[in-house]
């Protein structure tokens, strides 16, 4: 009994829902406690980019905000961000979507696709996503009545999707599959023959598939191509994306979902209901970062880029195998050659040498044995926590 | 390499060896001898620091110069530029586009330093017209760098 309880004589009941009760708190909520008791920390834990949102991109929020913007808009979002949006996704996708109704702003990509599970799943309805994934695919599922089926992707396969996989996966009750290339904590890009494939699958076995492309413009190898764009799928795709990664605009809490009609009418009705609409300041800022934002996300690219081969090499070198990863800010090194848990790997680093990575078991099960390490942090920071992580390496070889 | 380095020493000419040669991925002595190299050919003129002279109490005057000049027979602006730029007094020298054709950054212990060099010198130099002075009042930002601190922001260490 909770000590509120007592102060009354009725019986209070336990009112939290049964399904929120078995929901796990993301793992990485226990790892940020802990490293928030510490001073000194190079963190190698963080999923958003260094950078300051481009100036220009600022300077239209608060020029939005001198202008007196500041009610609310239409619920789908501004009509100018919507239609640059879509010439956007058009451009740069190669799927064209109608501003109209085919295309709404929300409060990063985390809304739409929160709001995508709860307008798409009936209670039982399967959703198939890759493992290691972001932390809060299952859990959206399950807060949507839904149930998650991870499918594993392997060190062996740079962790992109195989179609077999994928396949041996679907059962009469899937109906949505989730992907997320590039990946967050892997940086996996998927082929594209096998993406054709993964296609062809979710064609045949009638799937809707949400592709989270929040890291779409971080791509170091190749181009990128959605899945949306393959033939035959635009009609069975939601396409989600926003602007925290490439512009690094993460607190603005501002994204974005094209998809079929009927789709996004029922996503609208839950975004009217529960958020309204997306901050106006922040698409206003949105807008200007579509508009004029296109050097910024290269120069921060670039600089990726050689952050991103600055860590892989340091990795390797230090006894932690780890693939290029094509896309994204992290790296996912093997820790198996340590003997350790990637629980205990990482806890021990904190304590030890004071460089926080993420447990790879917080992205999934199969995530056991790896470690995210961001490279989106200074390049000096990065040489000091490779010093520091190859030396703690090696005081457990003795 | 050649432009690697370079970009990197332009972002912080301290910059220690081994973190340019991690960072560009080459080998130290690799990295030092492209170094000395740029040196040697002029490329690399020099490494100073950017400082905000405010919050040291010293107070040196500067002052930018836009001149006028008749460019000369077969010299152009250049024997002009070149004869200004010895000076010492002059930090900064470039021949512009626009209504004018030589800006300088003159320095100068005071006021009446900087005056005296501009009716002295380079008003008598031959070949200058007119010259507009303009003293500078306070610093916002050099090379790159803002002069006003920001206050500190913390970013969360660990997060999805």
């Amino acid at each position: 009994m909770t000590k509120n309880m007592k102060d009354s004589k009725f019986a209070r009941r336990d009112f939290v829902a049964e399904h929120l009760k078995t929901l796990p708190k993301s793992g990485i909520r226990r790892f940020f406690d802990l490293v928030n008791t510490m001073d000194d920390v190079i963190s190698l834990g963080v999923g958003e980019p260094d950078f300051v949102t481009p100036w220009t991109i600022r300077e239209s929020g608060i020029f939005s905000l001198e202008k007196g913007h500041t009610s609310y808009t239409s619920n789908l979002g501004t009509p100018a961000l919507r239609q640059e949006i879509c010439k956007y996704v058009q451009k740069n996708y190669h799927v064209s979507y109608d501003p109209v109704d085919e295309c709404l702003v929300t409060i990063g990509v985390s809304e739409a696709l929160d709001i995508a599970m709860r307008a798409i799943l009936n209670p039982g309805d399967e959703v198939l996503y890759t493992e290691p994934c972001f932390v809060s695919y299952p859990a959206e599922v399950k807060m949507a009545h839904g149930v998650p089926v991870p499918i594993e992707t392997k060190f062996e396969d740079d962790f992109a999707l195989d179609p077999e996989a994928l396949r041996a996966k679907i059962t009469p009750k899937s109906k949505v599959l989730l992907l997320n290339f590039p990946c967050n904590p892997t940086g996996a890009v998927m082929p594209e023959k096998s993406l054709r494939e993964v296609a062809r699958i979710a064609q045949e076995n009638d799937l809707l598939v949400i592709t989270d492309e929040i890291y779409s413009e971080l791509l170091y190898e190749g181009e990128h191509v959605s899945i949306a764009a393959l033939p035959g799928m635009r009609e069975r795709t939601l396409f989600l994306h926003g602007f925290s990664k490439a512009f690094a605009m993460t607190g603005w809490r501002i994204g974005y979902a094209c998809g079929p009609r009927e789709i996004l009418d029922a996503m609208m009705k839950i975004h009217q209901y529960s958020i309204m609409c997306a901050s106006t300041m922040a698409q206003e800022a949105a807008l200007e970062a579509l508009r004029n934002g296109e050097k910024a996300v290269k120069r921060m690219r670039d600089s990726y880029l050689e952050r991103r081969d600055l860590m892989v090499n340091g990795l390797n070198r230090i006894g932690l195998e780890c693939h290029l990863p094509k896309g994204a800010f992290y790296a996912f090194p093997s820790i198996h050659s340590t003997g350790l848990s990637s629980t205990e790997f990482a806890e021990e680093l904190l304590k030890a040498k004071r460089v926080a990575v993420v447990p790879g078991v917080a992205f999934g099960a199969c995530g056991e044995g790896f470690v995210r390490c961001c490279y989106a942090t200074a390049a000096t920071d990065l040489i000091e926590a490779l010093d520091r992580m190859g030396s703690f390496i090696a005081t457990l070889k003795g | 390499m050649k432009t690697k380095i370079l970009n990197l020493l332009a972002e912080n000419a301290r910059m220690s060896l081994s973190d340019i040669a991690q960072r560009v991925g080459v080998t130290p002595e690799e990295a030092k001898k492209e170094i000395i190299a740029l040196e040697k050919t002029g490329v690399i003129r020099g490494y100073k620091v950017i400082l905000n002279e405010s919050d040291l109490g010293v107070s040196r005057v500067r002052a930018l110069i836009e001149v006028k000049v008749t460019p000369q027979r077969e010299g152009g602006f250049d024997q002009v530029a070149q004869r200004i730029a010895r000076y010492p007094e002059v930090t900064d020298l470039y021949l512009i586009s626009g209504g004018f054709d030589l800006l300088l950054m003159v320095e100068g212990d005071s006021l009446q330093d900087v005056a005296a060099f501009v009716s002295a010198k380079l008003s008598t130099i031959e070949g200058v017209i007119s010259t507009s002075t303009g003293f500078m009042l306070k610093k916002y930002k050099e090379s790159g760098r803002i002069m006003q601190n920001d206050e500190e922001y913390e970013r969360l260490k660990v997060c999805p």
